[in-house]
């Protein structure tokens, strides 16, 4: 395999528009003549599909949900990234640029990182163009907040519903494009496969939803715009259809998959109740802004939060990150919670997994009015949820799966190791590192669908002219008998366990010695204990019901199933890397005082792994990281 | 807690359909409504019966997706809640639940009580945007909203395009969806130019798809788990009434 990022030369600030110029362009007359598949209709898909076709080329748009419109960045609550320095307190391109390969912990590449923060401000003025409602000082200006891992303010918010309204924008101008007729849309379509001729990618292989049938698409290129595995824990922040599988199944046709062992885990969710939970839900972190998070210092402490004396409580990260405090990073934020109810300081009812995030002194501070205006939504759904009232009783929070900076690994045109095949949003690996900073993943999307792909495909379709293969072709035929061989194995195994029993069981094991921080031991274990689960699944997995119907079971399987083999590239990443980096915590790896520890002369390269056949181990291949720009420091918030 | 569920039971669009009854056993009051229909299914698996399809992706209450009908009301009993929020305090021990799909000829039954409503985004469709591409628009900051503005906006544009609105109303009216997005989009400057067409196009497309009409029963504000306010509707019928005065 070839690993050749396509990263300019020249002068950092010069790349891009370099690269632009150095670009083959498509003669506008000939754009319709090129056909794209998109999978996926998030913030990346959506924008990109609706950029696609405003530019005249011919579009194909897929994904599982009933309507674009409920794509999961839907969820996205507290805000989006830009370098507008509209608060006039320090920001730049380049600060933001900064930020976010050191928040990254130095293991992203800085040319694509560089470039994000480049055209950040482009997607601000391209959603207010939009009639994104996003929140207004009183002078009729765009307002601000900051967010964890910055110390300027230049995070842009609709509400707590930013996600919603970015999303909602980039649907409409979609719908423009279906309305026009230059896409195509096929909701309620899960891609099943990819399929590759001639070392191209050249289309895809879906089932329908809702009447079972398996259908293949040809095009000039496919774009997966199909979002994070974090459902790889089982429980996370994400919807429960998010899976792994489109990414997988490209994965599988040789599409290398990068740092599959960097998954965040956000510190302010909701604690687990019971066996049952489903899921878990995000409280935003802007909450940290004015929240202060603690436990008692007493272990097991039951007294109700509001009779703990003031010197009775540890603040610890106020203690322990003096400088950023309550907004240190995610990473340090979540495993220092960890830490003190893994220590029995915990609160909460199930297993004490859980710590006080207490905005009592901002309501006293601000008054109740302004708490309201700022997190009403999010105080709403938390007493929705628990049953208590977070105006009277502190709430608590636990880490949980949010985020998955590991993708498949794309170059600096957003191009998988297949030809043909691009990969964009939180389903590629390309910016941020080891670890995401707040309110940079939905900027990221929109980055990639409206201002850098609809560049970089036309490149790769200039240079690679018309394909003239259709989906009578023999590979398509192919991968059709695979995806309906192995959907009649599913459904003819007829065990004991269901697959969402399987998948909470993978869950634990996944969680457990890949989570929040990870060691040999451990990692070898899992290593043992996924196969024989996959093992299992395949012997034993009962799904009722028939394949050309609607049956939610057998798509749960099917994602299942996926997982049950991805699950073993992450340990063989996190057991490869040797270090901490990030939200890779691997305890061999730690200082005096527990923080991680990087290893930049081994490790810093970026981990591509090739498919070796199931249950093998990949091939690893690197990508070495080099920085020209910036100075690797030790990252430190104390 | 034990309850007793009727559950409506459709194989798929040309299937009769029927009411179900079934056991929800050990359920606890800390899971939400879609957790014990999870531990409900989970049974059935095991009883070789085919699960309740339901849907259903964010269970946080801002996808939309999930869309049913509890003892009549839709999204259940708590106000300005998702059903995929609402959680199991609000039901004690013994009680009977009647489980339905969103009834209107607009939103037909795909299978159980999942419902095709494909037509919200046709409508959208129809006019639910500002025509600008990619690209060549001003800085962000060159408009001033005042704040007051952005505000009823974002009100208006919180609507998640559940369909309780149209479950809810007797005529099975789409209005209030309709009146969100038209007045979002009105509430804005950037709305302006395509104000007029927008609302008549919006309207027109709502009729096309057998939606009825709006003859304020104000059931759908009742139902919104986004709490959108009927004053948008009102508001929509002057837009729709200047829009038609003036022509384009
Ligand atoms: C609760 C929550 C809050 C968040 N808050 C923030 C925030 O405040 N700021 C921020 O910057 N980021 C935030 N994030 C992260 C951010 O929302 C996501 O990273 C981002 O929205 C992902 O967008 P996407 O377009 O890549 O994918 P998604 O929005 O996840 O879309 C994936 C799409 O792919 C489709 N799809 C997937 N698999 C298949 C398949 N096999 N076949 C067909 N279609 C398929 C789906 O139907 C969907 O349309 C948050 C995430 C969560 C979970
Ligand atoms: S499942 Fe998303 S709103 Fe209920």
């Amino acid at each position: 395999m070839k690993f050749d990022a396509q990263i300019p030369s020249g002068p950092l600030a010069e790349k891009w528009d370099k690269h632009r110029f150095e670009m083959k362009l498509v003669n506008p007359s000939n754009k319709r003549k090129y056909k794209i598949i998109i999978v996926g209709t998030g913030l990346a898909g959506a924008s990109a599909a609706a950029s696609f076709a405003e530019l005249g080329y011919n579009v194909s748009v897929f994904c599982y949900q009933d309507s674009p419109r409920r794509a999961h960045s839907i969820a996205a609550q507290g805000g989006i990234n830009a370098a507008k320095n509209y608060q006039n307190d320090g920001d730049s391109i380049f600060r933001l640029f900064y930020d976010t390969i050191k928040g990254g912990d130095f293991r992203s590449r800085e040319a694509n990182v560089y470039r994000l923060a480049q055209v950040s401000n482009n997607i601000i003025d391209q959603c207010v163009a939009q009639g994104v409602p996003f929140a207004r000082e009183y002078g009729g200006t765009l307002a601000n907040r900051s967010f964890g891992g910055a110390q300027v303010s230049r995070t842009f918010y609709a509400r707590g519903q930013t996600g919603q309204q970015l999303l909602l924008s980039a649907y409409s101008a979609l719908l423009r494009q279906i309305a026009s007729g230059k896409v195509k849309m096929y909701p309620r379509s899960e891609m099943l496969d990819l399929v590759v001729v001639n070392d191209r990618a050249r289309g895809i292989v879906v089932r329908n939803l809702i009447n079972g049938k398996i259908s293949s698409h040809a095009a000039d290129a496919v774009v997966l715009a199909t979002g994070g595995y974090g459902n790889v824990f089982y429980l996370s922040t994400n919807a429960k259809g998010c899976n792994v599988t489109a990414a997988y199944r490209a994965y599988k046709k040789g599409a290398a998959f990068a740092n599959p062992c960097y998954t965040q885990i956000h510190p302010t969710c909701i604690p687990v109740t019971g066996e049952y939970q489903s899921k878990l839900t995000l409280m935003s972190e802007s909450l940290r802004n004015d929240g202060r998070i603690w436990v008692p210092k007493k272990k097991g402490d039951t007294r109700p939060p509001n009779e703990i004396p003031e010197d009775e409580r540890d603040y610890f990260l106020e203690r322990k990150y003096p400088s950023f405090g309550n907004l240190a990073p995610r990473d340090i934020s979540s495993r220092s919670a960890k830490e003190v109810c893994d220590a029995g300081y915990g609160v909460g009812h199930y297993k004490g997994k859980g710590v006080y995030l207490d905005l009592s002194d901002a309501i006293k501070r601000l008054g109740v009015e302004v708490i309201k205006d700022r997190y009403g939504n999010l105080f709403d759904m938390y007493e929705r949820i628990t049953g208590d009232n977070p105006y009277e009783v502190p709430m608590r929070i636990y880490p949980a799966s949010h985020y998955t900076m590991g993708g498949l690994w794309v170059d600096y045109n957003l191009m998988s190791t297949i030809p043909g095949l691009f990969v964009i949003g939180e389903a590629n690996f390309s910016d941020h590192g080891a670890n995401r900073l707040g309110a940079s993943a939905l900027m990221q999307g929109l980055a990639d669908g409206y201002f850098i792909i609809p560049y970089t495909i036309g490149n790769y379709l200039a240079r690679s002219g018309n394909s003239d293969i259709n989906a009578d072709h023999s590979e398509f035929k192919a991968s059709e008998k695979t995806v309906e061989e192995q959907t009649k194995k599913l459904l003819s195994i007829n065990g004991k366990k269901t697959a969402d029993s399987f998948h909470r069981e993978f869950g634990h094991i996944i969680w457990e010695y890949c989570g929040m921080s990870r060691n040999e031991a451990g990692l070898k274990k899992a290593l043992e204990e996924i196969p024989a689960l996959r093992e299992e699944f395949w012997n034993n997995v009962k799904i009722v019901g028939s394949g050309s119907e609607l049956n939610q079971a057998l798509e749960r399987a099917g994602r299942v199933a996926d997982f049950l083999e991805f699950g073993e590239i992450m340990c063989y990443d996190a057991l490869n890397r040797k270090e901490s980096c990030g939200a890779h915590f691997r305890e061999e790896y730690q200082t005096e005082e527990g923080e991680a520890k990087r290893d930049d002369k081994h490790y810093s390269y970026v981990s591509a792994w090739e498919f070796n056949g199931v249950g093998k181990e990949p091939i690893l291949h690197k990508e070495p990281l080099v920085f020209e720009n910036v100075k690797l420091s030790t990252r430190s918030y104390k | 807690m034990n309850l007793t569920l009727y559950v409506w039971r459709q194989k798929n669009a040309q299937d009769k359909g029927r009411m179900e009854k079934y056991d929800a056993k050990n359920i606890t009051s800390h899971m939400s409504f879609l957790e014990m229909l999870d531990v409900v299914n989970e049974d059935l698996i095991h009883q070789n019966i085919e699960p309740i399809a339901f849907d259903h992706d964010c269970r946080e209450g801002i996808c939309g997706t999930c869309s049913l009908m509890i003892n009549g009301i839709p999204h259940g009993p708590q106000r300005a809640t998702t059903v995929c929020q609402l959680h199991m305090r609000y039901f004690k021990d013994g009680d009977t639940i009647y489980i339905e799909p969103w009834r209107s000829r607009a939103f037909p039954i795909v299978r159980d009580l999942i419902v095709d409503r494909s037509a919200f985004d046709r409508i959208m469709q129809a006019g639910g945007f500002i025509s600008v591409n990619t690209g060549g628009v001003p800085d962000a900051n060159s408009i001033p909203i005042s704040k007051k503005d952005a505000d009823t906006a974002m009100d208006a544009a919180a609507c998640i395009g559940c369909g309780a609105c149209v479950a809810a109303c007797p005529n099975a009216s789409a209005m209030l969806f309709i009146a969100a997005k038209v007045s979002h989009f009105a509430s804005l400057p950037q709305g302006q130019i395509e104000r007029k067409e927008r609302v008549k196009k919006m309207i027109a497309h709502m009729d096309k798809e057998g939606f009825g009409n709006c003859t304020n029963y104000y059931e759908c504000e009742a139902a919104c788990p986004k709490e959108i306010s009927v004053k948008f509707i009102a508001k929509m019928n002057r837009e729709y009434f200047k829009a038609s005065l003036t022509g384009r």
